[in-house]
């Protein structure tokens, strides 16, 4: 895909922006040198960019987060180097927002300059597995709740429908027509479905923007 | 098959308890297990249900007490520091005979310890944690799935024997997403002649209490609730059993420490070790009679703990010591990994049971 200086991804808690955004800085990576992952998820301790930190460091990627991220005083703070995402147009950022609407708060700060500098494209992760936003209709309220809180519109959509490890071909597939009908609703494109890596080649043709992702390893599968 | 769709495990618990029928749900946040509340928040208001956020841990589990002493199906939920002060109202409703389910998804401690996964919780789910005499129905869910499962089964049980159920989950599964099929059969709540429903002047006063001053009658409240006990021992105990029958060296494990060392057990295998796994899923009841089994032809077993050796101490117990128990553990929030358990199981085959 085509990237603007500035990528933010909200949506539902849970619609796995976080996965996004360390496949997208990875891939923004292959692109252009300066390349930075902000954190601004104020709303859940328990899964962060910050694990990724080993990851970012090896591959060049600056990584903007919390300082208190992972230690005693995990609080709903805002990196320091926040306005860097904004002051320092040599970037190319991925934002990792928060969920829900109470994520999109954190965005209050910086939206005005994102607006004035007109270089940002604002990603609405959906997944249509999720138990909340199983239908446009559902996704297209959470979306509009986020835009209310953060200031800043959406400018496209990225589906990200999963079943995690035992998502099938035909899972994707089925996805699409959801995304299509939260693009008719909102009047959005979907700029990207996106695909664990394995499913890839299966997929690739049948779908378009079709975006491949490396799932997080776990140790118990 | 039915639709599946993708949940935390903490939201698994909070729909499957919907779908049991509970419409009353009293709790305080605390990570990990803070999405269980929020998504009740999120749905009990548009299904005629109760969502309260109390203002402590103590006061959600004395509202736990008010709404089962009316016969309805209530829970509350909370992380370890969280049990610890609702402690006093798990035994009153002990004390009083009353159904409840109560979710436990552990963090690292003592104390306010860390957010991230332990199962250092046991004894305070099986042994009490409260005060007196009493059990709960401890239940180990190890998928988000079982979550979901158990969650409807600890209704039921809860029902059935007037008992508290505890779902003693930890931080992983809490957090990690998996898909779930939640199409399954409810059973419709009991009577509960006792409730405090309301006399309309054609019943004698029910009365819902766990005070008992005079000896000879509590003493005798404590012998019949124990040959209840005695029952759900014998017709609830739970466990799953993976490659057991001829293993030379059986691993015990519940939860996430169950999932880890299925993939230690499968490794050793192909390494021509014979190894097994036991998965106790109700904690109380322990599932004795398989480990006793087991012992026969077993030379070493291991448990393995996200704890400093709790549960090893039931497998000592349920096996008479015949075989040695090792211990293989991470605490404070770390998780054991599979080498780790398969590195335990060489050590154990290599020893041949002599420590």
């Amino acid at each position: 895909m085509d990237y603007k200086r500035v990528t933010l991804l909200c949506g539902h808690y849970g619609s796995g922006k976080t996965n996004v955004a360390v496949n997208m800085a990875l891939d923004l990576k292959k692109r252009y040198d300066s390349v930075a992952v902000a954190d601004l998820d104020i709303v859940n301790p328990y899964f962060r960019t910050k694990d990724s930190a080993k990851d970012f460091e090896e591959n060049g990627i600056r990584l903007i987060v919390s300082e208190y991220a992972n230690s005693n005083l995990d609080i709903p703070a805002l990196p320091q180097d926040m306005y860097a995402i904004t002051d320092d147009k040599s970037l190319h950022v991925i934002i990792d927002v928060g969920g829900d609407d109470r994520g999109a708060l954190a965005l209050g700060r910086i939206a005005p300059a994102l607006i004035e500098e007109n270089d940002y494209e604002m990603l609405l992760v959906v997944n249509k597995f999720r138990p909340l936003t199983p239908d446009a209709a559902s996704t297209i309220e959470v979306m509009r709740e986020i835009e209310a809180a953060g200031g800043i519109r959406f400018t496209g959509i990225a589906n990200n429908s999963n079943l995690g490890d035992e998502t099938t071909a035909d899972d994707v597939l089925a996805s699409l027509q959801y995304a299509d009908e939260v693009s008719e609703l909102s009047g959005l494109p979907v700029v990207m479905t996106t695909v664990k890596e394995d499913l890839y080649n299966e997929l690739s043709g049948k779908i378009e923007n079709l975006f491949p992702m490396k799932l997080q390893a776990r140790p118990i599968d | 098959m039915a639709d599946k769709v993708l949940m935390k495990g903490n939201e698994a618990i909070a729909e499957a308890a919907i779908i049991a029928g509970c419409r009353h749900y009293f709790g305080y946040p605390i990570t990990p297990q803070t999405e269980v509340a929020a998504y009740m928040a999120k749905k009990m208001p548009k299904i005629g249900g109760v969502f309260l956020q109390a203002e402590s841990e103590i006061a959600a589990i004395n509202m736990v007490y008010g709404v089962s002493s009316a016969g309805k199906r209530v829970m509350t939920s909370s992380s370890s520091p969280g049990i610890s002060l609702k402690g006093e109202g798990l035994s009153y409703l002990a004390g009083s005979d009353l159904p409840a389910l109560v979710v436990n998804v552990q963090r690292g401690g003592p104390g306010l310890g860390g957010i991230q996964p332990s199962q250092s919780d046991y004894f305070q789910a099986t042994r009490g944690g409260g005060h007196g005499d009493y059990h709960m129905i401890v239940l180990a869910p190890a998928s988000v799935q079982e979550m979901a499962e158990l969650t409807v089964k600890g209704f039921e049980l809860a029902d059935k024997y007037r008992m508290t159920s505890m779902i003693l989950a930890d931080g992983t599964m809490g957090q990690m997403m998996e898909p779930v099929s939640l199409d399954f059969d409810v059973a419709p709540a009991p009577e509960k002649p006792w409730a405090t429903t309301g006399t309309k002047m054609q019943r004698e006063h029910n009365i819902v209490n766990s005070l008992s001053l005079v000896p000879e009658e509590l003493e005798q409240l404590n012998f019949e609730r124990y040959k209840r006990y005695k029952i759900v021992e014998e017709n609830e105990t739970r466990y799953e059993e993976y490659m057991v029958d001829d293993a030379d060296i059986v691993i015990a494990a519940f939860g996430i420490a169950a999932r880890v060392s299925k993939n230690a057990v499968n490794e050793a295998r192909a390494q021509g070790i014979k190894a097994g796994l036991i998965r106790p899923i109700t904690l109380w009841p322990f599932p004795k009679a398989p480990f006793k089994k087991a012992a026969t032809h077993a030379k070493a077993m291991i448990s393995v703990e996200l704890s400093m050796g709790q549960m090893i101490e039931d497998v000592q117990l349920a096996t008479e010591c015949r075989v040695p128990v090792t211990l293989c553990n991470r605490a404070g929030g770390m998780i054991p990994s599979p080498e780790q358990v398969l590195e335990a199981i060489k050590e154990a085959d290599k020893n041949g049971g002599a420590k």
